[in-house]
């Protein structure tokens, strides 16, 4: 098919489930269900959006797919190359292709290190450039994320949040990647903050010609970024669309709650809303729910959708949902 | 005005750290009127929670300080109180509930223990008239099989049901205000949508007052009946919330709504963003804190730090210049 050469990441049926060991000899007892069968592509040159809420597996979604976790089962496709089954080696060398920008921007970055050790750490590990050429490497990349490369003898703990970003925005790109997972990059930052950070991965992303899987709880942030939005819960993909298609003709009901929990800044919209309250919280992911698993929150639920796993669909032309009651 | 609930009047606290003095709030006026909800948006360090925390003098000192500054609760300063009538005031008729609210329960009591614990203090009600307030309290904020729970720990609740448990304990004692610092901003955004509810029913229930502090303009919008904009530990725009959104006025508060991202936004836009970042005050402003990151600054920005200052009826700002027309005022 013409349509899928430029299909960059392929994932299919992807599980995760993390074993829970007990007593002496630590038997196995359960797992914790964090990832169970999740499918989707994502094209060259473009932002994927996985939006849910905590615990839903979102993050761990991505961290499986750069195989930071061995996967239960499932296989992830970069270009034709299986990740799943590359030995360690091979695996390191793909590596370079593909990186990831945490959430928490004073975490992820050793308060030991300078600047230039950070970002000119990738660098080494793949001997890409040794002594003077990282500093100028470390120079560019700083200057691309928008920071004084005279910074690089610094330390992280001397600047603030939005720079920590940018410091593991320039870390990512060190080795000139093509895909980058970013695990809600923006949650830690002040609003004003946020946009910049935003406008600097938007930008990067048409220099660069990058391809973004954008892992976020904001929705709002979510439609401005990405092409295609893909809603998680519990575990699973419930529905996946165009940006616009998804954010106007949202078809599952969990999707359609959480569009309508979003704030608005416009106290008049608040007048003109039915706001869609959901009732309880979301069940553990150690024993999920039969059949559909957003039903034990669902308005419209029957016994129907305790029954059967609703079937992954294509309603509308690249408008996919799993739900009996569409 | 006969009701003022609450009168805040010039209030400055500082910070003295191994840095130097930070001047964490420089003088923040305010009103609060009987069952009105008052939102505090603002940034991290903006000093939205610091003005709060020290009208209830709830300020580590040292290294906090409240060194100017009034606050009228029923005609008495709450800064002048001796600490025995503070406490009676504190959880009592004006309580608080905070952002993380499993910092903010105690993870070796159980909640019964923790809701009968303000009863028994401030309303000196028995251990069993407590428990059955208790009940009522956690039926009250959504809670199912409130009498068993009780027995339970902070660890066996979810993070929603935990900040509902903050909000009974708060409203425990039937207080005329009652302050939120962030008590979303820790949860999911359905969960998020299920305690502004609930705070709505309530208000409309015991007709409390409420200061609602967050970061989220789009939450403020939902539950606000006035505004506040703080920066830099000043309260640098303040409005009735329909006219804040229609007609948002300061440099800073037009740069944050355009930095949200439109929920219905068809083309791709670029997002407005404020360059820079929010400042640390190591001195007291002179000048108007915004200055350095804004875009329509002045000479007189430089030199003069504005006051609040009424642009139509109910709406204050503070700032040199008149942001519609362009002109300097």
């Amino acid at each position: 098919m013409t349509a899928d050469n430029n299909v960059l990441i392929k994932v299919e049926n992807l599980v995760m489930h993390f074993p829970i060991y007990r007593g002496v000899i630590r038997r196995k007892v359960g797992a914790v269900h964090a990832v169970d069968g999740v499918s989707f592509k994502i094209h060259q040159g473009e932002t994927l959006g996985l939006v849910g809420e905590s615990g839903c597996g979102k993050s761990t979604t991505g961290r499986t797919i750069l195989q930071l976790y061995k996967p239960s089962a499932g296989h992830v496709f970069y270009k034709d190359k299986d990740l799943v089954n590359l030995k360690p080696e091979a695996m390191r060398m793909m590596r370079r292709e593909m990186q990831m920008i945490f959430q928490d921007p004073y975490a992820s970055l050793n308060p030991r290190m300078t600047l230039r050790d950070i970002v000119g750490e990738p660098l080494m590990a793949f001997g890409e450039a040794g002594g003077k050429q990282i500093d100028e490497r470390v120079a560019n990349l700083l200057e691309l994320v928008k920071l004084n490369p005279d910074f690089a003898g610094r330390y992280p703990h001397e600047f603030s949040g939005g720079q920590r970003q940018r410091i593991g925005v320039a870390r990512a790109l060190a080795l000139n990647p093509s895909f980058i997972v970013c695990d809600e990059p923006i949650s830690a930052l002040d609003v004003s903050i946020q946009a910049q950070v935003v406008n600097l991965l938007e930008d990067l992303q048409k220099e660069l010609d990058l391809t973004y899987l954008f892992i976020a709880h904001d929705l709002s942030m979510v439609r401005h970024i990405s092409n295609r939005v893909a809603v998680m819960y519990l575990g699973v993909i419930v529905e996946l669309a165009d940006r616009n298609e998804l954010y106007n003709n949202p078809l599952h009901p969990y999707t359609q709650a959480l569009l309508s929990a979003i704030p608005v800044a416009d106290p008049a919209f608040y007048n003109k809303r039915h706001r869609m309250v959901l009732e309880g919280d979301v069940p553990s992911p150690v024993n999920p729910p039969s059949g559909c698993r957003f039903r034990t929150r669902c308005p419209i639920a029957d016994g129907y959708c305790a029954e059967k796993k609703p079937e992954w669909r294509e309603i509308r032309p690249n408008h996919f949902v799993a739900c009996h009651k569409v | 005005m006969t009701d003022q609930l609450l009168n805040v009047q010039n209030l400055e606290t500082i910070f003295k750290t191994p840095e130097g003095v930070v001047h964490a709030v420089n003088g923040v006026s305010f009103n609060l009127t009987e069952g009105e909800t008052l939102g505090v948006v603002g940034e991290s360090g903006c000093g939205k929670s610091v003005t709060m925390l020290s009208c209830l003098r709830l300020i580590p000192s040292p290294p906090g300080k409240t060194v100017a500054g009034e606050a009228f609760f029923h005609g008495q300063d709450l800064l002048k109180m001796s600490t025995e009538e503070i406490r009676n005031v504190r959880g009592g008729q004006i309580s608080m509930v905070f952002q993380d609210p499993m910092t903010s329960l105690n993870p070796v009591m159980t909640i019964g223990k923790q809701l009968a614990e303000p009863l028994m203090l401030h309303m000196n009600m028995t251990r069993e008239q407590a428990r059955k307030r208790s009940i009522e309290l956690l039926g009250l904020v959504g809670i199912p099989n409130a009498g068993d729970r009780l027995k339970d720990y902070p660890h066996q609740y979810s993070g929603g049901m935990r900040q509902r448990v903050m909000i009974a304990m708060a409203l425990s004692c039937n207080p005329q205000i009652l302050i939120a610092d962030e008590p979303t901003t820790a949860l999911d955004v359905t969960i998020q949508a299920q305690i502004v509810e609930l705070v709505k029913r309530l208000r409309d229930e015991l007709g409390m007052a409420i200061i609602w502090i967050t970061h989220d303009l789009g939450v403020v919008a939902s539950i606000a009946h006035r505004v506040a904009v703080m920066y830099g530990g000043y309260i640098i725009e303040d409005s009735d919330v329909k006219d804040l959104y229609l007609n948002p006025t300061h440099p800073y508060t037009l740069g944050l709504l355009g930095s949200l991202p439109q929920i219905n936004e068809k083309e791709h836009t670029r997002l407005f963003s404020i360059e820079g970042m929010p400042p640390v005050l190591y001195n007291k402003p002179q000048s108007c804190p915004f200055a350095p990151r804004c875009t329509w600054v002045t000479e007189r920005c430089w030199i003069e730090n504005p006051t609040l200052e009424p642009v139509s009826p109910g709406h204050r700002v503070a700032c040199w210049v008149d942001t519609k027309t362009g002109s300097k005022r």
